[in-house]
């Protein structure tokens, strides 16, 4: 059940132009900032956008001639538009009962797939008596119950807070791992896409920037978006063997390569000093303290100067050194936690 | 108004600083009179004419005249017609408030204006426009003679095709103001769980915009109900066949004003009875 | 639920009121405030209440009452007489009335709003049928034919009662498809060919313009209808009510009338 797709949309001021393969059992996310076309795409898969070139096809056969009904998919939405007038289990049964199936038949599917998400007890509950984790489950099992063969989730976590995002998140992954048919879910959020994916594409304004495995992508990202992201100082400069020459500073790294590279560190490699440093052959640059902020147990000091680039420091170095913004401070970072590779 | 502003203005939750320790209050505060006054107004515009009646009805004879077999004739026949109407109305008015909410069409424009034409056409003129389309001469009604042996005015079919023309803006425009409002992505949902448009229509839009259909039968129901202008000038006025209430009113105000206000009651409170035990159906809908 | 309920509440009288707003189509509405003579210095007005069927003849007189008294207004409310009779037992300020029937105008009288009426024209009825006959109709007795659809005027409004005593003195029984409100709607459904035959006024089928073809016959003799006309008794204009009252009984008056159809008392 291999999905090869070439999308193209095009939209007055917008043109999204990718194309994606995703295998049977595999679950690839599409991941980008907000309007970069990630839904947009998932539209064009479903049929529920039309496309204005490209293809779709599923284990062979075409699918983007057929209309949305037609089409051997199941969708889960971003807040999952549960029908307000049917019970749980009738929301789950609608699909079958739409392919033909009887009543009792459509019923009995729907009871074995709520029993599957854990929802038995809440079957006759209408969708607004139920908790959002709950309801996500049942968008979840109303989208497989029409058996598809392309599994289709957009923002599937976005409506949950934060403690119910946590368990449904590895329940989904549980649920999407029993999935052997093609999966492509839509996320902004690193960490969903990370734990639930196989596979990362990174779009930004309607083209794929980057993808490959989760580590992969955490590792070498190749845009600032995808840097932020996964939380590294990123830049683009030119290697010329022991080192990557970005703007006028020559940041020395482990890698050996040569032409085009990215150069990335993590915020934490990166040392404060008030004074120049001296000894062991770091990398150092002098900077101007633009802000600061709280970054989880640490501090965050963005630096401008030759490179723009982020620092986490202690509070208690804060404390230390007694940063405030506009100052001039000394910034280095070692060779050994830098990470270079080709553009 | 700006003094009494002023003054009232530490009473109010919201403004705080006043060291007066104000009870907390669910809501804003004060209701706006800026909106109550009108709207007690509003109201006794609307109910001190029902008032009116109640107080000149004649009550001593009030049960004679209800007895009278014309007067539950004409109440038959009224409640029959309005609501073989609002059925017709629903069947065809449904689909075309479908069309014009969901389908885009070159004209569609024009044709949401024209569904409004009987509302503003005062109903003797529709009855007029009636004959002139469906009466003996009439451009269909014509053929209707003489293909069907079929004819309308004079008939209590005939009341029936007024009511409806004369009610179904009244339905048309709320079930397309629902179908508006409706989140179009729970039949997006629908097409993707394999649904066709006829399904998602019947499974999922219907039972959506169920209360703006319900709305707009009830409104439609009495608008038909108190129909007289286009009934009495296309299916005229005969006791038994299309004598409604309201031509009964109209006939009894030329000589017994008192009988027309029981007659009037009669179809108010009939109504009012109806409509009120046909809510308690449609309490369960969500 | 609630919304719901207060929904119906609210959407009840409005259409019903939208129903019965159609029975003002035929009848303009008195604009009592504006309708009394305007005030001490110049211009006068004149009020006159007027059945229906008077409305060309009356507007003629209007003018030539304007003419011979510069400086005034007459203003009309034409309707049914038992509408208008029940306009001026509610109050409705007025200089004259006239009806088309000693019936509605004795509400009036016996509600010691009118001064003594006098009877300033006959009508009488006649056959219309629309141009070209097609139920080939020819004399009273035609009208029971029951392939013949005949429409009459509501026993309740004048030409209904007059077309009651004229099929009386006939000794006919005739089943009438419908029984219109007034004479003008009865004329309309001759005139769109939907009614074979219809009893209304011969001043209605000379106003027709050609439209419908009247036919006279002799029973009409036994239910002729007398307009009386009456001036106020808290006519606002005072003696221009008078005046007007006599220029409708002069001998001008009977000319313009007489050109319409109807019959000098």
């Amino acid at each position: 059940m291999t999905l090869h797709a070439h999308l193209v949309v095009t939209r007055p001021a917008f043109t999204l132009d990718i194309s994606l393969t995703v295998a049977p059992g595999e679950v690839v996310a599409l991941l980008g900032p907000n309007g970069a076309g990630k839904t947009t795409a998932l539209r064009a898969l479903a049929g529920l956008t039309a496309l204005a070139r490209g293809e779709i096809v599923l284990d062979g056969s075409p699918l983007h001639t057929l209309s949305v009904e037609e089409r051997p998919i199941g969708m889960v939405f971003q807040d999952y538009l549960l029908f307000p007038h049917l019970s749980a289990l009738d929301n789950v049964a609608f699909g079958p009962r739409c392919q033909g199936v009887s009543k009792a038949e459509a019923r009995r599917t729907a009871a074995a797939l709520l029993d599957r998400v854990g929802l038995t007890d809440h079957a006759t509950a209408k969708p607004r008596r139920l908790s959002g984790g709950q309801a996500q489950r049942v968008a979840l099992a109303r989208a497989l119950a029409v058996r598809p063969r392309l599994l289709l989730l957009d923002e599937p976590l976005a409506a949950l807070d934060a403690h119910t995002r946590l368990e449904v998140r590895s329940q989904l992954r549980r649920h999407l791992a029993d999935f052997d048919g093609a999966t492509v879910l839509v996320t902004h959020d690193p960490l969903d896409a990370m734990v639930l994916a196989d596979r990362l594409i990174v779009i930004e304004h309607g083209a794929i920037v980057q993808q490959g495995v989760p580590a992969e992508v955490a590792r070498r990202p190749r845009t600032d978006y995808v840097a932020r992201l996964v939380g590294l100082n990123l830049y683009r400069g030119v290697a010329d063997g022991s080192g990557v020459k970005v703007g006028q500073l020559l940041i020395s790294t482990s890698d050996r390569l040569e032409g085009p590279a990215f150069v990335a560190f993590a915020p934490a490699a990166v040392a404060l000093y008030r004074s120049r440093p001296d000894g062991s052959p770091r990398n150092v640059w002098q900077a101007r303290i633009e802000g600061v902020e709280r970054h989880g147990d640490n501090v965050r000091v963005h630096l401008d100067g030759p490179i723009v680039a982020f620092a986490d420091i202690t509070p208690a170095a804060l404390a230390d050194l007694d940063l405030t913004p506009g100052q001039q401070v000394w910034a280095s970072v070692k060779a050994t936690e830098t990470h270079a590779y080709p553009a | 108004m700006a003094t009494s502003e002023r003054s009232e203005r530490p009473v109010n939750p919201s403004g705080g600083a006043a060291g007066r320790a104000a009870p907390p209050r669910k809501g804003s505060g004060r209701l706006p009179w800026m909106l109550v006054l009108p709207a007690v107004l509003g109201l006794a515009f609307l109910v001190l004419p029902l008032a009116g009646l109640l107080i000149r009805a004649p009550w001593p004879t009030l049960l004679q005249r209800l007895a009278e077999p014309q007067v539950l004739e004409a109440l038959r026949l009224s409640l029959f017609c309005a609501t073989v109407a609002t059925a017709l109305c629903l069947v065809f008015g449904v689909p075309l408030a479908w069309l014009l909410a969901r389908v885009s069409f070159p004209g569609r424009r024009l044709m949401r204006a024209l569904v409004t034409v009987p509302l503003v056409l005062p109903p003797v003129v529709g009855g007029v426009a009636l004959l002139l389309v469906l009466g003996r001469r009439g451009l269909v009604g014509q053929w209707l003679e003489s293909t069907f042996g079929v004819t309308l005015p004079f008939t209590t079919a005939g009341v029936i095709v007024a009511e409806a023309f004369v009610a179904m803006p009244f339905l048309v425009i709320s079930v397309e103001g629902a179908l508006r409002g409706a989140d179009q992505r729970y039949e997006e949902a629908a097409a993707t769980l394999g649904a066709s448009r006829w399904t998602v229509f019947r499974r999922v839009t219907l039972p959506l915009i169920m209360p703006g259909v319900v709305a707009g039968a009830v409104l439609c129901w009495a608008r038909a109900l108190g129909e007289f202008g286009a009934t009495i000038t296309f299916a005229g006025n005969f006791p038994g066949t299309t004598r409604t209430m309201p031509l009964a009113v109209y006939l009894a105000l030329e000589t017994e004003p008192e009988a027309a206000i029981v007659l009037s009651l009669v179809l108010l409170a009939v109504s009012v009875i109806i409509l009120a035990s046909l809510r308690d159906r449609w309490v369960t809908t969500p | 639920m609630f919304r719901r309920l207060s929904r119906w509440a609210v959407a009840l009288p409005v259409a019903l009121a939208l129903g019965l707003s159609g029975c003002g189509s035929g009848e303009p509405a008195t604009s009592a405030a504006s309708a009394r003579s305007a005030g001490a210095g110049g211009a006068k007005e004149v009020t006159v209440f007027a059945a229906a069927s008077l409305t060309g003849t009356f507007t003629e007189l209007g003018k030539t009452f304007e003419a011979a008294h510069p400086g005034t207004t007459v203003r009309f409310n034409f309707g049914s007489s038992a509408t208008l009779a029940q306009q001026l037992t509610q109050g409705a300020p007025a200089d004259v009335f006239a009806a088309a029937s000693p019936a509605t105008m004795k509400t009036v009288t016996d509600a010691s709003l009118a001064n003594a009426p006098t009877t300033f024209a006959r009508n009488k009825l006649q056959i219309a049928v629309p141009a070209g006959n097609p139920a080939k109709v020819d004399e009273l007795q035609d009208l029971a034919d029951p392939k013949v659809k005949v429409a009459l005027c509501a026993d309740q409004v004048p030409c209904g009662a007059a077309a009651v005593k004229a099929l009386g003195a006939a000794g006919l029984k005739v089943t009438p498809v419908t029984l219109e409100q007034d004479v003008k709607a009865t004329l309309t459904k001759v005139e769109l060919g939907e009614i074979d035959a219809a009893l209304v006024y011969e001043t209605d089928v000379i106003a027709s313009a050609g439209k419908v073809r009247g036919i006279a016959f002799p029973e009409a003799d036994k239910a002729i209808n007398d307009y009386p006309i009456a001036t106020l008794t808290k006519a606002p204009a005072g003696d221009l009510a008078k005046q007007f009252f006599d220029l409708v009984l002069s001998q001008q008056g009977e000319d313009v009338l007489t050109k319409a159809g109807f019959e000098a008392p």
